[in-house]
């Protein structure tokens, strides 16, 4: 077995120093050593994006990256962008809307969401279904989550954020 | 104060029915805190990985662990002869199935394998990396037999028996016969035929399946977290399979991923993961990984309908089909494999009026995934064949689509109505449903469009599904049939000092909504506002036995118990109110809150007031004065077997002719559930639903060769609907509520997937009719849709 590495990130803003197999994958390492359990596995096959993470500024698939490549890294995850109210809108308006039923697609949803509207603070409804299309979600049938991203859009912009 | 007529439910004071309340306990699930049962870490906790078998049919002459014994951090590795030891097999029959047979089941395989993915050796290491690298040196030798695969041919007397004991591979056959089927035949002015697929597909919950043993044996108790819809059915199923005494059994149901009714059923893996917790005294998890899911899950559907329908005077008159389905190696327990075919036969021709009716249904066994109740259990097929058939009878009879429904639903003034194949309508609204949606999607201005278009070679096609919907159901469904399956649900509902008031109920939450339910119907028979309740679900030791959530009947039937409760609880506050008050307690109502004078409205005394009193001062509490700030109420529907709900759904959409591939245009759903607690709660399960329903379609296909191997078990292969390709839902309703129960309740649950199917496949049939082109199966793929195009 491949003998174990020493990493150090930041997650969440907080600076950590941990011991981790190469094969770990980011969002393992995330969940089991770290105890942000926010961040899912929905196939650990980088398709349902329930993993999606925030990785020195860009999203990625949780899964699909390991963890020894966040060595030196900024790692955000839903519980950090809940803390520091930078999702806030997107999350009023996800549970005004019920964009989530069970939830688990939730912050993989969120930070893709979020990655969105930094890129284009006013999409259409085709560009954020676009979007998502990368985000799986049983429950919803998505339609509460594009009228969700749309409105929380509206709700910043006139924040004038 | 006399000749006042009563308040409706909607009119009480406060009242949260019928209004769209945002789940209250959602915020900590968006941002990222809840309580997934694979976030559980519980001290000693060892994790189980499994080998499953390669191959879909063979024995198993040896298993050598002994590499793998070496192999870090291995704590034990178990095959079938030693875990049968710790867990008996089980069989799923139910008598009011007569004549279904199934063979016992193990956890881990015994002997042979029947089929690929069926579990044979369970490796439990410190962790899972370790469990799966270890399972990897596990070496087992297998003896190819030949696989049954194809279940047309699963019958056929050269075709090798699953289970010998049970002497040939037919699980269940059923025959329905009503009216002169052949005399409506021969006097029909027109007849279509069709013989229709329906592909094997599952329900890939994105959370996967997952559980947590915890064995105490100083307790000699037995907790289980597990994802799971039924807690109150798996304690039973575990302390009967283990030998645990039920009542030291306690199952735990924290946030639920997903379930569709993949999370109700006994699987062998999980089955031997509680085992193993057993056997060790430690907690043991297994968590599905995606791989593992596609060939453990239970797959539904897999039917193949040969059916018949006869119109005569512009009106259908009788319907006769055979339906033949594959359900794998064994009929799944507790529920069994032939609810779905079963299903099928009593929902064909559903909508519609007319009295001659043969049915008949195969279910039979083959070496393929386990098979069994998945979102809108045999709905999806009934509804497929029924309006298929609809639409060929219109071409058949000349006659548009939407006149033949019209002539033929039951109408709105016949009920109560006992279907041809005996099911029974307490009652529905098909005709009101049907010039609803007609007028709702402008169906005469899509069909000039649609005309229109087609001469500048657009193919769009408008597809019609009229449905009906199993929801409430009574102890017939299952508990007739010796299953330990409560039909009956409870909800308990407290009064704390502090004025706030915690509901506790059987039924359980996976994102529908139930919880916020509860605590809509409870605030308002109470009169507190709703952010006063707290409801809890999901653990068999806190909450009143029950069924759990199947078959859309948590509102209904919970739904009902909290009314009730709540009701009982009211009346026990103001007997209390009116003892300290010295007034009659029905001059005094609760209002937000507090209680008041009922003529009046003025505040006599909060219900923190009172329950402070109650609880830290009853010394102040006149003579006598015996207060129960708790009330329990029970619901079981037992007047109709099941409460029918009934809807129709119209898809739009345009099909190229040269690639074969579908846009979905436009979408339309008129429902009637009775009465809607939350009418965004309702939208949002009926949308994601009918998103279901379009998987089934157009994608989601469990695609099996003919050794029995699944050949797309991974997500980037088994395609689901992703958000670009969906339309947006046009969802209106009518209401016709139950007169069973008060609330008037029905489930909606499942009429998204119930109908989406047939309007789809309608649509896409509509669309390229004008090519003469025509599909008989679903998923309607590309490849299929070319084919029937003659281009490829
Ligand atoms: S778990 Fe990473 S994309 Fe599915
Ligand atoms: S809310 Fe359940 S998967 Fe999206």
């Amino acid at each position: 077995m491949d003998p174990v590495r020493e990493i150090t990130v930041t997650v969440n803003g907080e600076r950590l120093t941990a011991r981790v197999e190469p094969r770990k994958s980011l969002v393992d390492f995330l969940r089991e050593d770290v105890g942000l359990t926010g961040s899912h596995v929905g196939c650990e096959q980088g398709i349902c994006g329930a993993c999606t993470i925030r990785l020195d500024g860009t999203i990625v698939r949780g899964c699909l990256t390991l963890a020894v490549q966040a060595d030196g890294a900024e790692v955000w995850t839903v519980e950090g962008l809940s803390d520091s109210a930078e999702i806030a809108a997107l999350q009023e308006a996800f549970q005004e809307r019920n964009a989530l039923q069970c939830g688990y697609c939730t912050p993989g949803m969120l930070l893709t969401a979020a990655a969105l509207l930094r890129d284009n603070a006013a999409p259409t409804r085709p560009q954020i279904r676009e979007y998502l299309s990368g985000n799986y979600c049983r429950c919803t049938g998505y339609q509460a989550i594009v009228d969700a991203i749309e409105s929380a859009a509206s709700q910043m912009k006139g924040a004038g954020s | 104060m006399t000749d006042k007529s009563p308040l409706t439910l909607e009119d009480l004071p406060n009242s949260y029915i019928g209004r769209t309340i945002p789940r209250p306990n959602i915020r900590r699930l968006a941002e990222g805190r809840g309580t997934f049962t694979d976030d559980l870490t519980l001290p000693r906790m060892a994790h189980v990985a499994f080998l499953r078998s390669p191959y879909a049919h063979a024995e198993i002459k040896s298993i050598d662990t002994a590499q793998a014994e070496t192999s870090p951090g291995v704590i034990r590795i178990v095959a079938g002869e030693e875990m049968s030891r710790y867990c008996t097999p089980w069989v799923g029959v139910l008598t009011h199935l007569k004549g279904l047979k199934s063979a016992p089941q193990f956890a881990l395989a015994v002997g042979r394998v029947r089929w690929q993915g069926e579990p044979v050796v369970a490796v439990v290491a410190q962790s899972r990396a370790q469990a799966e690298d270890a399972v990897a040196l596990v070496e087992v030798d297998y003896e190819p037999l030949p696989p049954v695969v194809d279940m047309e041919t699963a019958l056929a007397p050269e075709t090798p028996v699953l289970h010998p004991e049970l002497g040939d591979n037919l699980a269940f056959e059923r025959v329905v016969e009503a009216g002169d089927v052949d005399a409506a035949f021969a006097e029909a002015d027109a007849v279509a035929e069709e013989v229709l697929h329906f592909g094997r597909h599952t329900g890939v919950t994105l959370e996967p399946r997952v559980l947590v043993g915890d064995y105490n044996a100083g307790a000699g108790k037995l907790t289980v977290y597990m994802s799971t819809q039924s807690p109150h059915m798996m304690k039973n199923i575990f302390a009967t399979h283990t030998g645990i005494d039920e009542d030291d059994v306690r199952v735990i149901s924290k946030d639920v991923g997903g379930s569709f009714g993949i999370k109700i059923h006994t699987y062998p893996d999980d089955m031997a993961t509680v085992a193993l917790s057993v056997m060790l005294k430690r907690p043991v998890k297994f968590v599905a990984d995606r791989l593992e899911s596609f060939v453990s899950d239970i797959h539904a559907r897999d039917h193949r309908v040969k059916a018949k329908i006869a119109v005569k005077d512009g009106k259908i008159t009788a319907i006769e089909m055979d339906d033949l389905t594959g359900i794998g190696p064994y009929s799944v327990y507790p529920r069994t494999s032939a609810v779905e075919c079963n299903q099928v036969l009593n929902l064909v021709g559903g909508p519609y009026d007319f009295a001659n009716y043969r049915a008949v249904g195969r279910v039979v066994l083959q070496n393929k995934n386990i098979m069994c109740q998945y979102r809108a259990v045999g709905h999806p097929v009934a509804f497929g064949v029924t309006e298929a058939l609809v639409d060929s009878a219109a071409r058949a009879a000349g006659m548009d689509p939407a006149a033949l429904r019209r002539n033929s639903v039951i109408p709105d003034d016949s009920y109560p109505y006992t279907a041809a194949s005996g099911i029974k309508f307490e009652a529905l609204s098909h005709q009101e449903s049907l010039e609803k949606i007609l007028k709702l999607m402008d169906y005469e201005g899509l069909r000039a469009d649609q005309a229109k278009l087609r001469q500048e070679g657009v193919y769009r096609g408008i597809g019609l599904a009229a449905m009906i919907e199993v929801t409430n159901p009574s102890p017939m469904f299952y508990g007739v049939g010796g299953a330990h399956i409560s039909a009956r649900d409870g909800v308990t509902i407290r009064l704390d000092p502090t004025g706030g008031v915690t509901c506790a109920t059987g039924v359980t939450e996976q994102g529908q909504g139930t919880e916020a339910v509860i605590a809509q119907i409870a605030a308002s028979a109470i009169g507190v506002p709703i952010e006063k309740v707290r409801v809890v679900t999901g653990d068999t030791e806190t909450t009143p036995y029950g069924g759990g959530t199947w078959a859309s009947r948590g509102a209904g039937i919970a739904g009902e118990a909290a009314l009730q409760a709540g009701r009982a609880l009211r009346a026990n506050i103001l007997e209390v109110a009116g003892a300290m008050l010295q007034a009659e307690p029905d001059r005094l109502d609760i209002r937000n809150a507090a209680v008041v004078d009922a003529d009046t409205g003025s505040e006599r005394m909060t219900l923190a007031d009172l329950g402070k009193t109650v609880y830290f001062r009853g010394n102040e509490l006149p003579d006598g004065v015996s207060p129960e700030l708790v009330a329990t109420r029970h619901y079981s529907p037992r007047q109709f077997p099941f409460a029918f709900t009934n809807g129709v759904q119209a898809c739009w959409l345009e099909v190229d002719p040269d690639t074969g591939f579908v846009k979905l245009l436009d979408f339309w759903v008129v429902e009637d559930c009775g009465t809607v607690i939350n009418p965004q709660l309702v939208d949002e399960q009926i949308r994601g639903g009918v998103v279901q329903g379009i998987g089934a379609a157009l994608y989601e296909h469990c695609i099996y060769d003919e050794d029995g191997n699944m050949r797309n078990a991974t997500m980037a292969d088994y395609l689901v609907p992703m958000a670009a390709e969906m339309p947006d839902i046009t969802i209106e309703h009518v209401e016709t509520p139950t007169g069973e129960s008060v609330l008037g309740a029905k489930g909606v649950g499942e009429a998204g997937t119930a109908g989406a199917p047939a309007a789809v496949f309608n649509a896409i049939n509509d669309a390229i009719g004008a090519l003469g082109g025509k599909i008989t199966a679903i998923p309607a793929t590309p490849e299929l849709i070319l084919k029937a195009l003659g281009k490829v």
